[in-house]
């Protein structure tokens, strides 16, 4: 990889300043970034160390909520006894996601900052509007069958890889952000953004800022919630669909519904109006297909992906009918 | 029937360690990491090279800057097509012994352009990462031509190729009137299957250190299946005598068939080490594992005609497989088809298309791996068709003589396979109609293959030395890519002069040693095996006749056959106290150690008059999710006829791991092009799915007994390939039982079942 400066940050000021700097990135886990450096892909001048900022544990809030530190461990999280108990649907999503090596380095925060999996993303020799803005988009009229069905743009099809993430979504969670202006809260589906003429910018974050936690509300939908996740392999591999489904429900009538979905768009999918269709119905397969034709009103496929509308269709069902039995394997 | 002919030298029925499950002799040094790859032997004062690679798929290099990846301290040279040394001028001397017919690619050799991710320029420097980091600073600018890399959209611009590799046999001509009969028979089956572009992907990847000398002569650790076969490219390349190369692969972290040509990190090592006179390595990285040869992509068609009762009377196969420009690969495809069944209307057909590819190459059985999985995936359609179960169909066209040459086959214990296999997997409880077993949302399938393969053999020569510790130690140039071949030489050394394993030292992976062949085709143990055979019975012969003439006469005159030779002695057979250990022979006789040297050749009459082949039968079940198209292997019996088992442990293991590799074909492994770029783009192991761990279920190998005396003296077949052959039809054929869906299109992953479902 390209020469780099290091510097590990002994305090969140000084990796707030030192991120502040054009050129520079944060590392914790380093699980993608590496990767990305290696393969030329990314090129940062000086990489900021965040990993020893005390910002890794997970505390309950006064609200009932849980928060996340940025930096404890995908594998941390997911083995939590609250988020086991609370959250049972973002511990699933966690542990559908990477391998055991990867979620034991793998931050929380640098989950919400992992780049595309696009074939075109990873290979220098290709265009790729997201790696080298106004060079095209390669997947468009080329490879893509892994490739988004929602949000895309002319610019930019490829999806955000993340598990975690999508389950976040459907939590309606909080990100927690430092910069050069203090801090701020980003909800969660403010955070990632779609491609629009801009693909190479994939978060709401500004330069120099740094998530520090995600906070989880209350409401963790442990008795009725699911995360399905619909891939070509059994493990190791990313989602071709995957569905956060969680619901509310008293005494056979949806009170609340989360939906969202992952391997579909350039962010984790969440669709509120879906959400609001579900709410008052019966927890029965044909409010989950109405509500599945909600969240795919708009979907358009290309040449290779075509068969991921299907394939959403029958997952969201999937899902929010194991959410509604209750099913947690 | 032609009688076997008498063949004097038979290993016996063993009393030692032969069959038995002994552990891998060099397991310790594997998994204690003692154990050095090519990559990894220590060299002090070792540059590092690492490969550019071409952004185009075809065309012309206008430029190459070097001067930005100079000026990075370390890098001491940047080699190009311009600054690459005189190298040999013709054809046949870049022609390694896997070579097909045609025009090698060597690289560096001009400013042409003749596939995505060819090599096109090296940049050495004194770390790995400084090189690396380097050659992304190296700017090739391209004219590029235009390209063809779509099998499919040029599957009519083929050609019929002639022998154009060793081990390649065209097609028999037709026998009968295919179309006619087909047109005539009572059922048909007609269709078309694809198979994807596959590359090896062994876990070490490619790396080759070459160590100059200061008198010009070169040591070369290489990832090779062939030490021999590597020494012979870099002499003729590079104008070296033999002696002055030795090329040693004592481990290979896998190879699949990847090592039998010389590849291309081999050549620019080579040329670097020799212009530089230092030491330098090139490793390639895991994107560059798919710059050079793969299992080819294959479009074929397969029709059967059958009457009522079962009985083949029309089987057309043909193929049209991707070759490269510049060489023509060939490998048997449609053969095996003629050969499994019987049938008096046969017409096969192989073809090439030329595509701007890197050269296909050699992989675990290839040509059998993508030709046998259409046969079996249309006989079982025919079976479907039919309402008969798929292994009676089997049975009801079994062959004992090889339809295509009339010859009959040396053993084949297919329908022991059959047999066992079914019984051991519970067959006779399956359900023939489709989608009619299932286990909540999961429709269960379960499917049959059989498979076949060749069983080869070439020369090959061994030494023994038997030192007067008892030791012995035996050598010959072969490879152990993780079969086992340490391990099983040992055996059969030792086996024959009654020997401990723990006694035996096998040496191989040096070029220096004794002529080994590559190890490839199945053949290792047939061919080297037999060799090592061959120099013990000699040790034997030697110790016996020292023995005879001892004063005291300890075996008391008996003959050469009414002694054994066991736990380091000669006993009397009939007398077990008339013995003498075989080191009080030695030093009766004088002799500081016996040392013995011989070749062996395959019985080339008696093969001359037999078609010698494995077979497999393969059972798996599947469970799919009715509703999202996911497949789970759950269960596979793969029951194997490969004459005797030298060692059940590891040639289990080879089974295993090809069944886990046919798992991979059926349902995951895939180079994906685009062809606007010319380009594979999924060339890392994120995005080229291979079976991981939770993809593979209980693996249940049997082995059935089957005698044979004319494959060669251990009467030992060879088991590297047949174990993938049946495996994706077995697995395809479960899919169809489950779903009641045919997909007939190799990966068969799930979307393609939910189109096919929707249909």
């Amino acid at each position: 990889m390209r020469p780099f400066r290091y510097a590990r940050a002994a305090h969140l000021d000084d990796a707030i300043a030192a991120g502040s700097e054009s050129g520079t990135a944060f590392v914790a886990g380093g699980t993608n970034l590496f990767d990305l450096m290696k393969a030329d892909v990314l090129r940062p001048d000086t990489l900021v160390d965040v990993s020893r900022l005390p910002l890794d544990t997970i505390d309950d809030t006064p609200d009932g909520g849980l928060r996340l530190g940025a930096l404890a461990r995908n594998a941390d999280t997911a083995y939590d006894p609250r988020v086991q108990s609370r959250y049972p649907m973002l511990a699933r999503a966690i542990l559908a996601g990477a391998s055991p090596q990867l979620r034991n380095m793998a931050t929380n925060g640098g989950n919400l900052m992992q780049r595309t999996r696009c074939y075109y993303f990873y290979d220098t020799a290709t265009p790729c509007n997201k790696r080298a803005p106004g060079s095209g988009c390669g997947a468009i009229g080329g490879v893509n069958r892994i490739h988004a069905i929602l949000g895309a743009s002319p610019s930019c099809i490829a999806v955000h890889p993340s598990d975690l993430c999508v389950a976040l979504a459907a939590l309606a969670a909080t990100v927690r952000v430092t910069g050069p202006d203090g801090e701020r809260t980003v909800p969660f589906a403010a955070f990632h953004r779609l491609p629009g003429d801009t693909p190479e910018r994939d978060t709401t974050l500004e330069p120099g800022e740094l998530i520090t936690a995600i906070d989880l509300p209350p409401q963790g939908f442990a008795a009725h919630s699911t995360y399905l996740k619909v891939r070509d392999r059994a493990s190791y591999a990313f989602a071709l669909v995957s569905v956060a489904a969680a619901l509310d429900i008293d005494g056979g009538t949806i009170r609340e519904a989360r939906l969202a979905l992952g391997g579909v768009a350039h962010k984790p999918w969440r669709d509120s109006g879906a959400e609001a269709a579900l709410a008052g119905k019966p927890a029965t397969p044909a409010t989950f297909a109405e509500a599945a034709g909600i969240v795919l009103r708009d979907a358009r496929a290309h040449d290779h992906n075509a068969f991921k509308i299907g394939l959403a269709r029958r997952a969201i069902v999937r899902a929010l009918t194991e959410a509604a039995g209750g099913k947690h394997p | 029937m032609i009688a076997k002919p008498r063949i004097p030298d038979l290993l016996p029925e063993p009393g030692g360690p032969v069959g038995r499950p002994v552990p891998r002799v060099d397991g310790r040094l594997k998994v204690t990491g003692a154990a050095r790859y090519a990559a990894e032997h220590p060299v002090p004062g070792l540059l590092h090279g690492y490969v550019v690679s071409a952004a185009i798929a075809r065309g012309r290099i206008t430029g190459i800057d070097t001067a930005a990846a100079l000026a990075v301290p370390g890098v001491i040279e940047v080699f190009t097509h311009r600054n690459r040394p005189d190298l040999a001028r013709f054809d046949r001397t870049w022609q390694d012994g896997d070579a097909p017919r045609g025009s090698p690619f060597r690289p560096l050799c001009d400013d042409e352009v003749q596939f995505s991710l060819q090599p096109v320029a090296l940049v050495v420097a004194d770390s790995p990462e400084t090189a690396r980091y380097a050659a992304r600073l190296v700017e090739v600018t391209y004219e590029a031509r235009e390209h063809r890399t779509d099998l499919h959209a040029h599957r009519h611009d083929s050609f019929t190729p002639g022998k154009a590799k060793g081990g390649f046999e065209p097609p028999p001509p037709p026998r009968g009137d295919p179309d006619r009969a087909l047109a005539l028979a009572d059922v048909r089956i007609d269709a078309r299957y694809t198979q994807a572009t596959e590359h090896h992907n062994p876990m070490e990847m490619h790396a080759t250190t070459a160590v100059y000398h200061d008198d010009g002569t070169l040591t070369v650790y290489d990832k090779t299946q062939g030490a021999q076969n590597t020494r012979s490219y870099i002499c003729k390349v590079f104008g070296l005598p033999a002696s002055a190369v030795r090329v040693l692969n004592p481990f290979v972290g896998g190879a699949f068939g990847s090592g039998l040509r010389p590849q291309h990190q081999l050549f620019l090592a080579v040329m670097a080490a020799t212009q530089l006179r230092r030491p330098v390595r090139v490793e390639l990285s895991r994107p560059q594992m798919f710059s050079f040869g793969h299992r080819p992509e294959t479009i074929q068609r397969v029709a059967l005609g059958a009457r009522r009762d079962g009985r083949l009377t029309a089987l057309i196969h043909e193929a049209v497989q991707e070759s490269s420009r510049h060489e023509t690969y060939v490998e048997i495809v449609v053969n095996w088809s003629g050969q499994q069944y019987r049938c008096d209307n046969v017409r096969l057909d192989y073809r090439l298309v030329r595509l701007d590819r890197a050269t296909p190459l050699d992989q675990r059985a290839p040509g059998a791996a993508t030709g046998v999985p259409a046969i079996e995936m249309a006989m079982d359609e025919l079976a479907f068709a039919l309402d008969v179960d798929p292994v009676d169909l089997r049975l009801r066209n079994y062959t004992d003589t090889d339809p295509n040459t009339g010859k009959p086959f040396s053993s084949k214990e297919l329908r022991a396979c059959f047999a066992q296999g079914a019984e051991r997997f519970g067959w006779a409880r399956r359900r023939p109609r489709p989608r009619s077993m299932r286990d909540g949302r999961e429709l269960i399938g379960w499917g049959v293959a059989a498979g076949v393969w060749d069983a080869m053999q070439g020369r090959a020569t061994a030494r023994a030395v038997l030192g007067l510790d008892g030791r012995l130690t035996v050598s010959s140039a072969t490879a152990d890519i993780g079969t086992g071949t340490y391990t099983v030489m040992s055996q059969i050394a030792a086996e024959v002069l009654g020997l401990p394993v723990e006694a035996v030292t096998f040496r191989l992976g040096d070029s220096d040693l004794p002529t080994a062949p590559i190890e490839g085709g199945s053949w290792t143990v047939s061919t080297v095996g037999s060799a090592v055979k061959a120099v013990c019975d000699r040790v034997r012969a030697r110790l016996f006749d020292l023995a005879s003439a001892m004063d005291g006469a300890p075996l008391g005159g008996a003959g050469a056959r009414d002694v054994t030779f066991a736990g380091g002695h000669i006993v009397v057979t009939a007398d077990p106290v008339r013995r003498v250990s075989l080191t009080d022979v030695m030093r009766s006789g004088g002799l500081p150690a016996i040392e013995e040297e011989a070749m062996s050749l395959p019985y080339m009459v008696a093969r001359s008059r037999h078609t010698l082949g494995t077979h497999s039968a393969v059972f798996a079940e599947v469970r799919v999710d009715e509703d999202l198209g996911t497949v789970r292997v759950t269960r596979v019996v793969s029951a194997i006829a490969a004459g005797r088992i030298i060692n059940p442990r590891t040639a289990a293991s080879q089974i295993s791991g090809a069944v886990v590799w046919g798992i991979g074909m059926a349902l995951e492994e895939e180079t994906i092009f685009d062809h606007t770029l010319g380009r594979c783009m999924n060339h890392d192991l994120a995005e080229y799915h291979v079976p991981v761990n939770a993809d593979v279920p209980e693996i249940d190998v049997i082995f059935v007994d089957e005698r044979d005396t004319v494959v060669n003296p251990l009467g030992a077949k060879g088991v590297g390939e047949i174990g993938i052959v049946g495996v994706p039809a077995a697995i395809a054929n479960a899919i169809f039982h489950a779903t009641g869906v045919r997909v007939r299109d190799l990966p068969i992953t799930l979307d393609k079942i939910l189109m096919r479902q929707e249909e």
